[in-house]
């Protein structure tokens, strides 16, 4: 497909999307997306047609709901090619799967002096569950640390990878650097340790096909929300040997076969992991998003963010005093553009470029351990999905070209 | 909301050439304040004797609002009295609320260059970082 193609078929789809018809520069996606009318019209329709409380009822409308519910997640195992609907269990988001996993498999599993090795680029959400866990079980927390790039050489895995290591916790994308780790790679020398890997998926699920049994992880997390999903559904895959094993996170209504006053026996995966009512809205608009990316397909989505994110850095390359954080070579970075201008502290960029209608973020990204290996406070970051435009990405750098000059700094 | 009134020469003048920023020698008292949302921290230092703030600087990096509004504190609360001093930080947090009357920012001179932060959700812990930290040193001296 030719650019003038892609930018045509861009165009059509971005029509779909009612709040990308204000005067923005939407470019903060790696924290959340827009969402398309055919989701919101999904949870609308759910809402409208077949609301009940799923499972509990014997009428049909309770058996509609089950089915939403139940159908999203056959939706979502066929997306990441899981197997089975049984490997996807609901939550709320990336944050809650991972938590869910650390307090649920290392409660059996890890044991004083173990090894759990997490990468320094991990997302706070993938970092504070391990710790409190290691710190709890007198395990090691190992930092796995990549070159500034965020590249992980073999080297640096090895260094990390023993006997004792019991996990490796490792985001697929990092959301602040934007490098695609080799997963089906460092899954293998994991597993040829004898050790278990655990994928964040929240900024690879979005942006790339992810194929679970190809790269043979034995867990991957992500969100809805950064993948055109409504906020509050995510996702935890799990292969079925570990999940049948790992005990419950959250105790409670639905999660049961049994309860007696000294006896209690748990529902089957994924149900003793989906305490209480559910969030059949949140499965159901995130079943709609994914059959809308499956629609758009991956080719249009991978060339447009490409295409983006090229003409971002290039952009930025052309001016003085920005300084572009991790590889600078466009290929390295899935939609993600993290930088700093020089003199500028970041949240003072952000505010100038969000008067001007550009939206990017600023901070420490939850990411403060490679803020600090790094050797930076924070940094800004413009984040792109497939709808967002070249005009966009000319907005952006048109208005950060004026940031220097409006603090008061030469160029 | 104009981006001159916000980001205006008082500012950025004190963001450029901050006076107070520097480390003073064997302070009475120091704490540092941290904004959670940027993990900027910054540590003010004071000297007091007779409960006079005879010196006072703050140490740190931030953006231009919290580095500038740090400066510009240190400028007026130097040789108050601490009663003084708190009496302006509550007033400042206050402006920054959108809660203070006419008066009460006109006492707060330079300071009150920063009022249009309190239409600014997203800045107000900027702004407030400096003060609501002397506001703590000097609860703390109560005690």
């Amino acid at each position: 497909m030719t650019d003038t193609q892609i930018r045509e078929k861009v165009k059509e789809y971005r029509k779909q999307f009612p709040l990308l018809t204000q005067d923005l520069a939407y470019l903060d996606n790696a924290a959340t997306t827009q969402k398309p009318l055919g989701v919101l019209d999904a949870v609308r329709d759910y809402y409208e047609k077949d609301n009940a409380n799923p499972f509990r009822g014997v009428y049909d409308l309770s058996e509609r709901a089950t089915e939403a519910y139940e159908n999203a997640r056959a939706g979502v195992a066929a997306f990441i090619n899981a197997g089975a609907p049984e490997n996807i269990i609901f939550v709320r988001n990336a944050s809650e799967a991972l938590n869910l996993l650390a307090y649920s498999w290392c409660e059996d599993n890890i044991s004083e002096g173990d090894e759990i090795v997490v990468s320094v680029m991990e997302h706070h959400s993938d970092f504070l569950p391990w710790k409190y866990m290691a710190d709890k079980k007198k395990a090691r927390l190992v930092k796995l640390e990549p070159d500034e790039t965020g590249y992980i050489s073999d080297e640096a895995l090895d260094k990390c990878l023993s006997e004792k290591t019991k996990i490796v916790a490792l985001t697929q994308v990092s959301n602040v650097l934007g490098r695609v780790n080799d997963i089906k790679h460092i899954t293998g020398k994991v597993h040829s340790c004898g050790a278990l890997i655990s994928v964040d998926g929240a900024q690879s699920v979005p942006h790339m096909k992810v194929d679970v049994r190809d790269l043979d992880c034995d867990f991957l997390s992500f969100s809805g929300h950064k993948m055109f999903g409504p906020m509050g559904i995510g996702v935890l895959y799990g292969k079925s040997e570990h999940l049948e094993k790992m005990k419950p996170f959250m105790y409670g209504g639905e999660m049961i076969q049994t309860v007696h006053w000294d006896r209690v026996t748990y529902a089957e995966v994924p149900h003793k992991f989906e305490a209480g009512t559910v969030n059949v809205g949140g499965a159901v608009g995130l079943a709609a998003a994914i059959g809308f990316i499956n629609e758009v397909g991956w080719d249009i989505i991978e060339a447009q963010e490409e295409i983006l994110t090229k003409r971002a850095i290039d952009g930025i390359k052309a001016m003085n005093k920005i300084r572009i954080i991790g590889s600078r070579d466009a290929f390295d970075h899935k939609g993600i553009v993290t930088f700093c201008v020089e003199d500028v502290h970041p949240h003072d960029v952000a505010d100038i470029l969000g008067r001007a209608g550009v939206c990017v973020r600023a901070g420490h990204h939850c990411a403060q351990p490679l803020m600090d290996f790094l050797g930076v406070k924070s940094t800004c970051r413009a984040s792109f999905a497939f709808y967002n435009t070249e005009e966009e990405v000319d907005r952006f750098l048109e208005e950060l070209s004026k940031v220097r000059g409006l603090l008061g700094y030469g160029f | 909301m104009d981006f001159k009134t916000f980001y205006n020469e008082v500012v950025t003048d004190h963001n450029m050439h901050p006076l107070h920023k520097h480390p003073i020698e064997d302070p009475d008292i120091e704490m540092e304040g941290v904004n959670p949302s940027c993990g900027d921290e910054i540590t003010v230092q004071l000297k007091v004797k007779d409960g006079i703030i005879s010196d006072a600087s703050f140490i740190g990096d931030g953006c231009a609002i919290s580095q500038a509004s740090a400066d510009i504190m240190i400028d007026m609360i130097m040789g108050k009295n601490v009663t003084e001093a708190r009496h302006l930080a509550e007033n400042f947090i206050k402006m920054i609320k959108g809660e203070a009357t006419p008066d009460e920012i006109d006492e707060l001179g330079e300071a009150g260059a920063l009022s249009d932060i309190s239409h600014m959700p997203a800045r107000v812990k900027c702004a407030v970082l400096g003060w609501h930290t002397i506001d703590e040193i000097i609860k703390g001296m109560d005690k």
